[in-house]
């Protein structure tokens, strides 16, 4: 993920608690803490990917019919912005590291840009549904829509759960980089200290992940 | 930061004063002992709930005076959903973990703290927040769902179930949080000299613990959020009248909760673990078997969750593989049985009321285990399903292998989190109720259960009114004897005679350090040079 910069000679000095005795120690707790975080995320995610599956499984033309009212395009999009937010966000980490305080602002700030360019287009995704009336579960009205399943509305069950919940990770990955980059500013971060933004910066990678998933699972497949 | 315990006061009760200082501590000892009370307040609202629903069931409805104490067959549901799901989310699960582990797993790896602190104390409000949304829909709108929320009932019956159900939400990200910070802990800020092999057994069960936390718990999560995404949206995913499964939602619940009876036990083990050996003065027999055996038993948690849907309509095939990978948790689970008899045996014994507690977790986890093997045989649960046979076994699991374990670890521990001893003849007065209550209580419970009781019914024909009769006076027993336990803490508290740093001759390093510890664990950093247990 980084380098990791084992020296200490720098200007500033490394702050660290009072329960760790290095720097290092310090570091690779975080590291790790992040890490067993980012598990359980998966696993969350992984849970409902089952129940997809399961049902896909069950209902392959229902699938097919659901996923066919998704425009790709949009999804496409969106999922190039991700990625595109993943290396600003990367990125953002080595100019801390090289003390590049200016430009480290400058890519968190164009990360939280891109989440908001994905939220706006999941908006206007979200509404354009909505005005189709496809609409989760017991409100998706068969008839209206002229569905040929007639439970349609459990395709669009699992698209609003699990789009939804993953635009509330891209929301509060929006919120923690807002937190990372009034800190940059302000100078808390530097070549001998970085662990929050290392730390945010695996959980909008994984949040990233996630949706690299999720996209042609919903879009593609069927 | 080292300095700043010279001019506060010398151990960690004393070091700062005042509610807020506690509301706002990072220190594992304090967070352990918030945990502490809060768990207890739980637990007494539990088991008032506990006695009005063994009150009810003192007689058949036709009698009039204490038949009908819950009034009808919806209240008796509600109480007994909340008296379930307390006991378990807010009491068991939570129990040793947050309490002892906070507290005793640093100071057991020489530790100053655990790895995040400000998360240990964000994870216990996780946890009063959960706990306050959870049983505050007891004055909205009662859950009547039963503790395991089955669809597709809970996603028709108009209760506040998307209130509890993120309660119970709240309460695992609490869960998580500990099991996270407990394995960092214990990776990276052991000791100089502290090797794996050389923590005590309770690191070992806490750190197995907390692998199926992280583990588990992120599963019941989902499905929990799906519940109240079906209830409010909807979306069609348990609900078979929208094509969805609601076995689904069973086999999603057990995936958890199966491993989540682990997540009650397995700490209980490591506390039982650290009595034996201690009491009986001798090295503990077969240290890396017990240890290994608690990694064993959390990865065959997993695979074992059909045994709670034997007769809910999975395939047989599924039923066959279930009952046998399900036997399998025996394996490693008498290993530590038999560890711990080999300990005891040739050892010199002390009856203290701790390990009177440890000797009575070896006796009633003994029978809740045997049965537990009994309801894993197929055509056994087919019969023995939902009837007080299964309420029988999970209490002498649950009460009788966890609480016993935690009551037995905070007697043992009670000197040095306090620095005050308890008056130890209202110590073993309480056990003695409380093994005697116990018994009285449930194992009747598995004659009625054999006889074809059913459970979660309110009321039953004349034929079981007799042992249910002798059931109800058990849990009366057990009160008193909790009553008694409550009256030795409080006097020890105020006004006991004060601790000795090692009461009990121990070897972990938790009784290195003075009692209560200061501020940050040990005045000087130990460097650790031998195993836990160095007796003979
Ligand atoms: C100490 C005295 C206790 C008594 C007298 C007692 C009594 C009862 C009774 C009468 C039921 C209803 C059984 C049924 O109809 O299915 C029940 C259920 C239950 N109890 Fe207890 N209990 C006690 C302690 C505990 C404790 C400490 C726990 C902690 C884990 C616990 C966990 C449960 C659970 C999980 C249920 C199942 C609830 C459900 O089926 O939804 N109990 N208990
Ligand atoms: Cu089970």
């Amino acid at each position: 993920m980084s380098t990791d910069s084992t020296t200490h000679g720098g200007v500033r000095s490394a702050h660290v608690s009072h329960h760790f005795k290095t720097a290092e120690q310090e570091y690779d707790s975080g590291k790790q803490g992040i890490w067993l975080f980012m598990v359980t995320e998966i696993l969350m995610f992984g849970a409902i990917l089952v129940g997809y599956a399961i049902f896909h499984n069950i209902y392959p033309e229902m699938f097919a019919e659901g996923a066919k009212t998704l425009d790709w395009r949009m999804g496409f999009v969106n999922t190039l912005v991700l990625i595109f937010s993943s290396f600003t966000m990367a990125i953002s980490i080595s100019y801390v590291q090289r003390n590049e305080q200016k430009k480290a602002a400058i890519a968190l700030a164009t990360t939280i840009l891109c989440g908001a360019i994905f939220m706006c287009i999941k908006y206007f995704e979200y509404s354009h549904k909505f005005h189709l009336g496809l609409y989760p579960g017991r409100f998706l009205d068969v008839a209206k829509v002229g569905a040929e399943h007639a439970n349609l509305g459990m395709y669009f069950g699992f698209y609003y759960c699990m789009t939804g919940l993953h635009g509330l990770h891209v929301l509060i990955g929006m919120g923690l980089i807002a937190w990372l980059l009034i800190r940059t500013i302000r100078g808390d971060f530097h070549s001998q200290y970085w662990i929050p933004v290392e730390g945010v910066g695996i959980f909008w990678h994984i949040v990233d992940l996630i949706w690299i998933f999720l996209f042609p699972l919903l879009y593609l497949v069927g | 930061m080292a300095t700043k315990s010279a001019h506060h006061g010398d151990n960690y009760i004393n070091f700062e004063k005042g509610l807020w200082s506690w509301l706002t501590t990072v220190d594992h000892k304090r967070i352990g002992l918030m945990y502490m009370i809060s768990v207890m307040f739980f637990f007494f609202v539990g088991g008032v709930m506990a006695l009005l629903l063994r009150l009810e069931l003192f007689a058949p409805n036709a009698t009039a005076n204490v038949g009908q104490v819950l009034k009808n067959g919806d209240v008796y549901n509600q109480v007994l959903t909340y008296h379930g799901a307390i006991m378990v989310f807010m009491v068991i699960v939570p129990g040793i973990p947050a309490i002892l582990g906070n507290f005793f797993l640093p100071l057991h790896l020489g530790a100053k703290d655990v790895a995040f602190p400000k998360i240990n104390l964000a994870s216990w409000y996780c946890f009063m927040a959960g706990a306050a949304l959870a049983v505050l829909t007891f004055f909205f709108n009662k859950i009547d769902t039963g503790w395991t929320f089955y669809t597709p009932y809970s996603i028709r019956t108009g209760t506040a179930t998307v209130m509890m159900v993120l309660g119970a939400f709240i309460m695992g990200m609490s869960s998580v949080l500990t099991g996270l910070n407990f394995i960092v802990t214990v990776h990276k800020l052991r000791a100089p000299g502290m090797t794996m092999h050389r923590m005590p057994l309770f690191v070992w069960a806490l750190y197995s613990t907390a692998i199926l936390q992280m583990l588990a718990t992120p599963v019941l999560a989902i499905t929990l959020l799906l519940l109240a995404a079906e209830k409010l949206f909807g979306v069609g995913i348990f609900d078979p009248a929208l094509g969805g499964d609601p076995v689904l939602f069973q086999h999603f619940f057990w995936f958890y909760s199966h491993p989540a009876v682990y997540i009650m036990i397995i700490p209980a083990m490591g506390v039982v673990s650290e009595l034996i050996t201690t009491f009986s003065r001798k090295v503990i027999f077969g240290y890396t078997a017990i240890a290994y055996s608690s990694l064993g038993i959390a990865a065959v948690s997993f695979f074992v969750w059909g045994h709670h849907m034997f007769v809910s309509g999975q395939s047989e095939t599924a039923g066959i593989i279930f009952s046998f990978l399900t036997m399998l948790v025996g394996v490693p689970t008498a290993i530590k049985m038999f560890n711990w008899v080999a300990t005891l045996y040739k050892g010199s014994i002390s009856f203290d009321s701790p390990m009177l507690f440890a000797l009575g977790f070896l006796f009633l986890f003994a029978i809740g285990g045997v049965t537990g093997i009994m309801l894993a045989t197929l055509p056994i649960d087919v019969h023995f399903h939902d009837t007080y046979f299964v309420v029988a076994h999970f209490h002498y699991v649950m009460v009788g292998g966890t609480l016993m374990a935690l009551m037995g670890g905070f007697y043992y521990w009670f000197p040095k989190m306090f620095g005050k001893m308890f008056n130890e003849n209202l110590a073993r007065l309480s056990f003695v109720f409380i093994f005697i209550g116990f018994n009285v209580t449930f194992f009747p419970q598995f004659i009625l259960g054999a006889m074809g009781m059913p459970r979660r019914y309110f009321d039953y024909i004349p034929a079981y009114e007799t042992l249910n009769k002798v059931s109800t006076v058990g849990s009366w027993l057990i009160l008193t004897g909790f009553l008694f336990g409550l009256y030795a803490i409080v006097q020890g508290i105020r006004k006991g005679p004060k601790a000795s740093m090692n009461p009990w001759n121990s070897k972990t390093l938790e009784w290195q350090t003075s009692s209560p510890p200061p501020h940050d664990n040990f005045a000087v950093e130990p460097i650790v040079t031998a195993g836990p247990y160095e007796y003979r």
